[in-house]
């Protein structure tokens, strides 16, 4: 079957595929949005690596581990030919996500990676995944098409969820970008472990995917969608 | 090896998008022409903007994105400026690294472009204003058909000599504040002279906007571009 | 211990017009009792009128106590109005050998019907272990006020483990669905992307049929709150702060936005 060698990161031509969809180069637009960090910042509650690092636990804990079921999902369902169920995947993580910005930040960075993955993975889904879907849903779908399995898509979503805000760390905090990136390395284990739980729960009712909430950062998104300047567009 | 089609496309008369080296991005009819606007902090980009707003408004349907860090008072400006309505101003967040949103990654300038059409049918000219950055950034044919890159004199008369694919490759070079020339010691001579030897045959415009706050020369180069995309 | 209680209401419309709102199911298993109430305080919505059904809950003197499982069934039949408050706040406690306590709520609120839920706060006291799970089904043209506060342990204690799960579907389809995960057993959960040490966490949720898919728009009421509108005729007020009271204002600051 093709990528499940993947699933334990030691495939090789889909493990390949899985390092270009998450390499922070792929002109998907993620390079603009600090996940809720720019805001974080603002406020005081992160100012070193120790406080990024707990920052970014927490992220992965809550949003990070939804976005890696629901890209796991989306994965599986493109897998077995269900792309319609992806509607329904749509509107239980709009049910996740209470903060308006928030959600139109994950709908916007959706769009930007389906005009990406269009180009460089083209497959009939694009067509019926429709024009403003969640990212997460995307990627899992990206996945999919590029022929890995469910929990590799989980993984890029979670890893997305953490490096995004670490490098918005590094530019607006100028934090010492390899004190960063050991933070990074640290979360491995906890990222390898969302990933295992998002696959396991894949297939299952879209109703009973993960919905873990982090008050402060839908709090964060609000604020920084009323500043007159922002640096990053979320 | 290389798949066939790849051979196949070497032989293509048609201009390609990864192999003409000038304007790339295909010209689609009846969708707007995009002309890049870039060029180090302070150079005069956003005024240069206001100023083809102003001069072209009447004749030319036009909006602008733009990458700058962008303040209600650089909506002021360009209102007072360039009686430009705020539905034609779209800001694009660049995550500090302003040549990323325009060369690296464009799929957010891309957005705000197709946004813009959208809401606007008619539209025929889209300017996108880069942030302010170093003179390596220079816009992706992926994003506009057209680039102006617009550095000044204050900035040392050395800047053309310098290079960078800025000076270097862009459609137009806009040397501007020339009013200046004489109080930060700048020989435009040389100037001129280096930007011959970097750019040679493509063209170079002196500008003071203090001078001439419609920037009639820069306005006719672009009437220029839109008539020759409109052929 | 475990325990299963039952509440359902219907409305019984009067020959002079004037209906009313009747309890018709109020089954209680201690030490989940249901007693049937007088308005106390400030009441959303039906601001302490006769003909509305109100009902009081005590959860027990303290608890629940690890190891108990609570089972609460409400149901608000057609056009009827239910207030359902607490007598006292809930303090979560550890049980004898550190078992789990649970309680699991399931609302049906009819077309038509109001169902404003306004409980005292759940206190995550030392070593408890609790999960929350409330299942809220809407049909088409039902009114809901939930409000929910967690304080994260009694006066300078660390808190226990809470998971907090709370799901409203509106005609079948998922409206809210939120999980909550604090204490130690929640990785992440003091992290400056949840809360941050703050010590109190509360959301208010309304689902008014009058705002049809227009609902009031997002608002960052301070740093420590916002009113979040849902895809679908609802508004989350969600706020974090240093304690209860503040808590409670900011909430109440929501409040007024969305029913004033």
């Amino acid at each position: 079957m093709a990528g499940t060698g993947a699933a334990e990161a030691t495939g090789a031509d889909a493990a390949a595929a899985l390092l270009l969809l998450s390499d922070g180069r792929l002109p998907a637009g993620g390079h603009a949005h600090s996940g809720g960090l720019e805001a974080t910042v603002a406020a005081g509650r992160v100012h070193d690596v120790a406080s990024l690092e707990g920052f970014l636990r927490g992220r992965a804990a809550t949003s990070g581990t939804v976005a890696a079921a629901f890209a796991a999902a989306a994965c599986a369902r493109v897998i077995r030919g269900e792309v319609a169920d992806l509607g329904t995947l749509d509107a239980e993580l709009d049910a996740r996500m209470p903060s308006p910005a928030l959600r139109a930040t994950s709908r916007k960075l959706g769009r930007q990676l389906l005009r990406a993955v269009r180009v460089i993975r083209p497959h009939p889904c694009w067509d019926e995944i429709g024009t403003s879907p969640h990212h997460p849903l995307v990627l899992g779908a990206a996945c999919a098409a590029a022929g890995l399995p469910p929990r590799a898509a989980a993984l890029a979503a979670v890893h997305d969820a953490v490096v995004g805000p670490a490098t918005a760390a590094v530019r607006l905090l100028g934090l010492d970008p390899f004190a960063t990136h050991a933070a990074l390395a640290r979360l491995g284990p906890m990222l390898d472990r969302i990933a295992a739980d998002a696959d396991s729960c894949a297939v299952g009712d879209p109703a009973d995917l993960p919905a873990d909430s982090a008050p402060l950062l839908d709090l964060a998104a609000e604020q920084h969608a009323t500043w007159e300047v922002r640096l990053f567009a979320s | 090896m290389l798949p066939d089609h790849d051979l196949a496309d070497a032989d293509h008369e048609h201009p390609h998008p990864h192999t003409d080296p000038a304007g790339t991005l295909p010209r689609t009819p009846g969708r707007a022409l995009r002309i890049g606007i870039g060029g180090p902090v302070g150079s005069g980009k956003t005024a240069l903007v206001a100023a083809l707003c102003r001069a072209l408004g009447s004749e030319v349907d036009l909006a602008v994105v733009t990458n700058d860090i962008y303040t209600t008072e650089d909506a002021d400006f360009l209102l007072r400026n360039g009686v430009l309505p705020e539905q034609r101003v779209r800001a694009v967040e660049t995550g500090c690294c302003p040549h990323t949103a325009i060369r690296d990654d464009i799929s957010a300038n891309l957005e705000a472009l197709e946004d813009l059409e959208e809401s606007l049918p008619g539209v025929e000219l889209l300017l996108v204003e880069s942030g302010g950055d170093n003179l390596t950034a220079t816009f992706s044919r992926g994003l506009v058909h057209h680039q102006i890159y617009v550095i000044d004199v204050a900035g040392g008369d050395k800047v053309p000599r310098k290079g960078g694919p800025g000076v270097t490759r862009a459609d137009l070079l806009v040397i501007n504040k020339t009013d200046l020339a004489d109080r930060v010691g700048a020989d435009l001579s040389v100037m001129d002279r280096d930007a011959r030897a970097q750019r040679g045959e493509l063209p170079t415009i002196f500008l003071s906007l203090t001078e001439d706050p419609t920037a009639a020369p820069v306005a006719a180069w672009v009437r220029a571009c839109l008539a020759s995309s409109r052929e | 211990m475990r325990a299963r209680a039952e509440l359902a209401t219907d409305y019984i419309q009067r020959t002079d017009g004037r209906g009313r709102s009747r309890i018709t199911t109020l089954r209680s298993e201690s030490p989940l009792m249901l007693r049937p109430t007088f308005p106390k305080g400030p009441e959303p919505w039906t601001d302490g009128a006769a003909n509305v059904a109100r009902v009081c809950l005590a959860a027990g003197a303290a608890g629940p106590v690890g190891g108990d499982e609570l089972v609460l069934r409400v149901d608000v039949g057609r056009d009827s109005t239910l207030v359902l408050r607490d007598v006292s706040a809930t303090l979560l406690l550890p049980g004898p050998g550190g078992e789990q306590s649970s309680t699991r709520v399931t609302v049906h609120v009819c077309s038509g019907a109001t169902l404003v839920w306004i409980p005292e706060p759940v206190i995550a006291a030392h070593g408890c272990r609790h999960r929350s799970d409330i299942r809220v089904d809407l049909d088409p043209g039902a009114r809901l006020l939930l409000r929910e506060e967690l304080l994260l342990g009694r006066h300078r204690e660390s808190p226990g483990t809470v998971y907090q799960h709370l799901r409203v579907r509106l005609d079948g389809r998922p409206l809210l669905n939120q999980q909550l995960s604090v204490g130690p057993g929640a990785p992440g959960w003091g992290s400056p992307a949840v809360t941050g040490g703050r010590r109190a966490l509360g959301t208010l949720l309304v689902v008014d049929p009058r705002w049809s898919d227009d609902p009031p728009p997002a608002a960052a009421l301070d740093g420590d709150s916002a009113v979040l509108p849902l895809n679908g005729p609802a508004a989350l007020v969600s706020a974090v702060a240093t304690d209860n009271l503040s808590l409670r204002r900011s909430l109440d600051v929501g409040l007024d936005r969305l029913t004033g």
